[in-house]
């Protein structure tokens, strides 16, 4: 055997383990999930058959579904911009030498570790009416009491509002770990010139943090249609589907109603939706990236 | 170690092996799943009565495992069934019958029935249990953790309102009369305190229910293939609950919250709130002030559904395992045994036995409260309960969410979840 051989099955086996994890537990289900999509759901006297695009169909005649999906988009324009532009905003700010800088951050940190059920059953306490938190403030500057969880024109701000406030500490360690990156120098040479505080960071480093920003984006964009933990605690998809997120509405479908194969042509709308969405950000974004 | 002892420990080893071996074929191992719904150290309770039955019944082993909320003990039950190795008992939501007999996951217990005791015993339960838990002449639940809607009120509250604290509401008008001078505004006009409240959020459909019955309706049929949502004394439940929100302003706009409902009744925010019996044990640690327990005010008629989990047998277990299961869930229902997990926990106990029994009458004397819940048993119906179960709650939950806030009339709501559940439950006709 050669030695060029040889190496190519070192690297082969050196790649199994992780490879076979990956096929097993997210390859193989994905590719499950497709196939199953085109199929009955089996029940004890009925087995599966082939049904072909039905599923499909029944989910382009599901009103729960168009729901769940225009709540999905507001809920990501919701947290993306905001939680991007918070995190960036903290990041810059703890990066300079402040009074306390690590309580700072470490605060910043907190929601990210949290458990989102356990935060999720504060946020509720947040957001009760009367005597909430939010309530007491609104009522000390003399608002009207809103239930803000129950109603349906405010249930899915104040969902997203949860998500917001558990993203931006994460993302912002991200900032905070590439500004560290970015050479002293420069800083010392815009001084230098004379370039002020915000022609600093517009010129030199924000655009130095591109590949932060495309790497934190993604995340977020994965993280608006996978977050729904909260949303079990605080709403369970009400008032009347208000917060029904696409997750969560496969979730339901799946082991509420077990309606094993819809709940499948469903996973397949959401995997082709994030598959489109990253091809997008990958092509178009990573050319206008600048990669040291 | 040296050697001598390594040999004398292999020894030891094979020794007790070989002592084990036959005890081990001849006992029989059961796996029981079970929620946690309520307050309270429930997995010591149910650990020290799987403790308590292998004691007297050394061929026995039981194994409890918690398996979290009554969804995801479902989840846990049904999956495991469809990969072939299922608890040979579960305890899930009488509701959750329909389907565990559609994915063929459970049998009746009508063949473990055979003696005149046995029989003695299957009447035992309360009637208003075994409506959750019977269907098409069998029987495929044995009641255990049950539960009940009932009102709680602030006595406190009453009697500054002018109300004669030791009266309840007890048909739908006092109770809106009662709320009206219970609700207090501020100057601003907001609401200082509500007179009554009831949960929306989550399973609307079952403080509803109370609604329902009271106006005479009957949500679903026994075979639970057909529902009435659309019947008009459905519509006037509905109607009575929104116009006390919206029209009479004496009840929380929008989605009342399951979860904060006993917070806020301990809050004084709400006089009066509708909640289920399994809080009792919460309100009473919880409650700074003096409260009562009331049956659910009537309507044409006084009702309220009944709730909570049952015993379940698995259809893949095998039948020693089952019969095991059987001796089993016998035991734990005994009155002195039902009554002690009652106290314990704050369930109603499953039969009228049970309040006969020492420890029960103790238990009441110095706390009456607990007794409303038994009281209101005899006018109790089933829970809403049909095949496809969740898919049709959720039909009606969905409009029933829609009225409360306020996005659809209660007739075009009710409408509506009734043609959702005509087209679920179609195909089981």
């Amino acid at each position: 055997m050669t030695h060029r051989a040889t190496a190519t099955i070192h690297g082969w086996l050196l790649l199994l383990p992780a490879m076979a994890c990956l096929a097993v537990f997210t390859h193989w289900p994905a590719v499950a999930s497709f196939i199953d999509s085109f199929y009955s759901t089996p029940r004890a006297r009925r087995p599966a058959r082939f049904v072909g695009l039905d599923n499909y169909q029944q989910m382009i005649a599901d009103p729960i579904f168009w729901k769940a999906m225009s709540n999905n988009l507001w809920f990501a324009l919701g947290t993306i911009p905001t939680s991007i532009a918070l995190a960036l905003l903290m990041a810059v700010w703890v990066n300079d030498k402040i009074v306390g800088r690590t309580w700072v951050r470490m605060a910043y940190f907190t929601p990210t570790i949290l458990p989102m059920i356990a935060v999720a059953n504060i946020w509720l306490f947040f957001f009760t009416p009367q005597y909430g938190l939010l309530e007491q403030i609104v009522g000390f500057f003399g608002g009207r009491s809103t239930n803000w969880l129950g109603s349906q024109d405010t249930a899915l701000y104040a969902v997203t509002i949860v998500a917001i406030w558990k993203e931006a500490g994460f993302f912002m360690i991200f900032y905070l770990a590439a500004l560290q990156a970015i050479p002293p120098s420069l800083g010392e040479a815009a001084a230098i010139e004379g370039a002020s505080r915000w022609t600093y960071f517009r010129r030199i480093q924000f655009p130095l943090l591109m590949p932060t920003t495309l790497f934190v984006l993604i995340n977020s964009v994965i993280n608006a249609f996978r977050m729904v933990d909260h949303i079990f605690v605080m709403t369970r998809g009400g008032p009347d589907n208000a917060t029904t997120l696409l997750l969560f509405y496969i979730y339901q479908v799946g082991f509420s109603f077990w309606d094993t194969s819809y709940a499948a042509a469903l996973t397949c709308i959401l995997l082709a939706l994030l598959a489109i969405v990253a091809f997008v950000q990958y092509g178009w974004l990573e050319r206008r990236t600048h990669y040291r | 170690m040296d050697r001598r002892e390594l040999l004398s420990g292999a020894a030891a080893l094979a020794g007790s092996l070989a002592i084990s071996k036959p005890a081990l074929a001849q006992s029989t191992e059961i796996s029981f799943f079970y929620p946690v719904a309520v307050g309270g150290p429930i997995t010591k309770l149910i650990d020290a009565y799987a403790a308590g039955f292998e004691k007297e019944n050394p061929s026995i082993k039981v194994k409890p495992i918690y398996a979290g909320t009554y969804q995801e003990t479902i989840v846990k039950a049904l999956t495991a069934h469809k990969s072939g190795t299922p608890p040979v008992i579960s305890v899930v939501l009488s509701t959750d019958m329909f389907t565990l007999i559609d994915e063929e996951a459970i049998v009746p217990f009508d063949p473990f029935i055979k003696t005149d005791d046995d029989k003695k015993w299957l009447r035992g339960f309360f009637p208003g249990f075994m409506e959750n838990s019977q269907t098409g002449g069998k029987t495929w639940g044995i009641p255990f953790q049950r539960s009940t809607v009932v009102l709680y009120w602030n006595k406190e509250l009453f009697r500054e309102a002018g109300l004669d604290p030791e009266k309840p509401p007890k048909t739908w008008a006092e109770q809106l009369e009662f709320a009206q001078k219970l609700t207090k505004r501020d100057a601003a006009g907001n609401t200082t305190q509500w007179g009554v409240q009831i949960p929306a959020s989550g399973f609307p459909y079952w403080l509803f229910q109370g609604l329902t019955t009271q106006a005479g309706a009957i949500l679903a049929n026994a075979a639970g293939d057909k529902t009435d949502f659309a019947n008009p004394n459905v519509i006037e439940a509905l109607e009575y609950w929104v116009d006390l929100s919206q029209k009479h302003k004496v009840h929380p706009p929008g989605i009342v919250e399951w979860g904060t409902t006993p917070r806020d009744f301990f809050e004084r925010k709400v006089a009066m709130m509708w909640t289920t019996t399994g809080n009792l044990t919460n309100v009473r640690a919880n409650a700074k002030f003096p409260f009562g327990v009331a049956v659910l005010p009537a309507g044409k008629k006084p009702g309220s559904p009944t709730g909570g989990g049952n015993f379940y047998l698995s259809k893949k277990a095998s039948p020693a395992e089952q019969e095991a299961a059987f001796k089993f869930i016998r035991w734990i229902t005994t009155p002195e045994r039902a009554a002690q997990w009652s106290i314990d926990t704050g369930y109603v106990a499953v039969t009228p036995a049970s309040y006969e029994t020492e420890a029960m009458k103790k238990y009441v004397a110095d706390f009456p409260q607990a007794l409303v819940a038994r009281d209101q048993l005899p006018t109790a119906v089933a829970e809403l309960s049909t095949h496809e179960n969740q898919r049709v709650t959720k039909a009606l939950n969905d409009g029933l969410q829609a009225a409360l806030t306020g996005t659809k009339k209660p007739a075009q709501a009710m409408a509506d979840a009734q043609a959702e559940a005509e087209r679920i439950l179609k195909p089981y006709r």
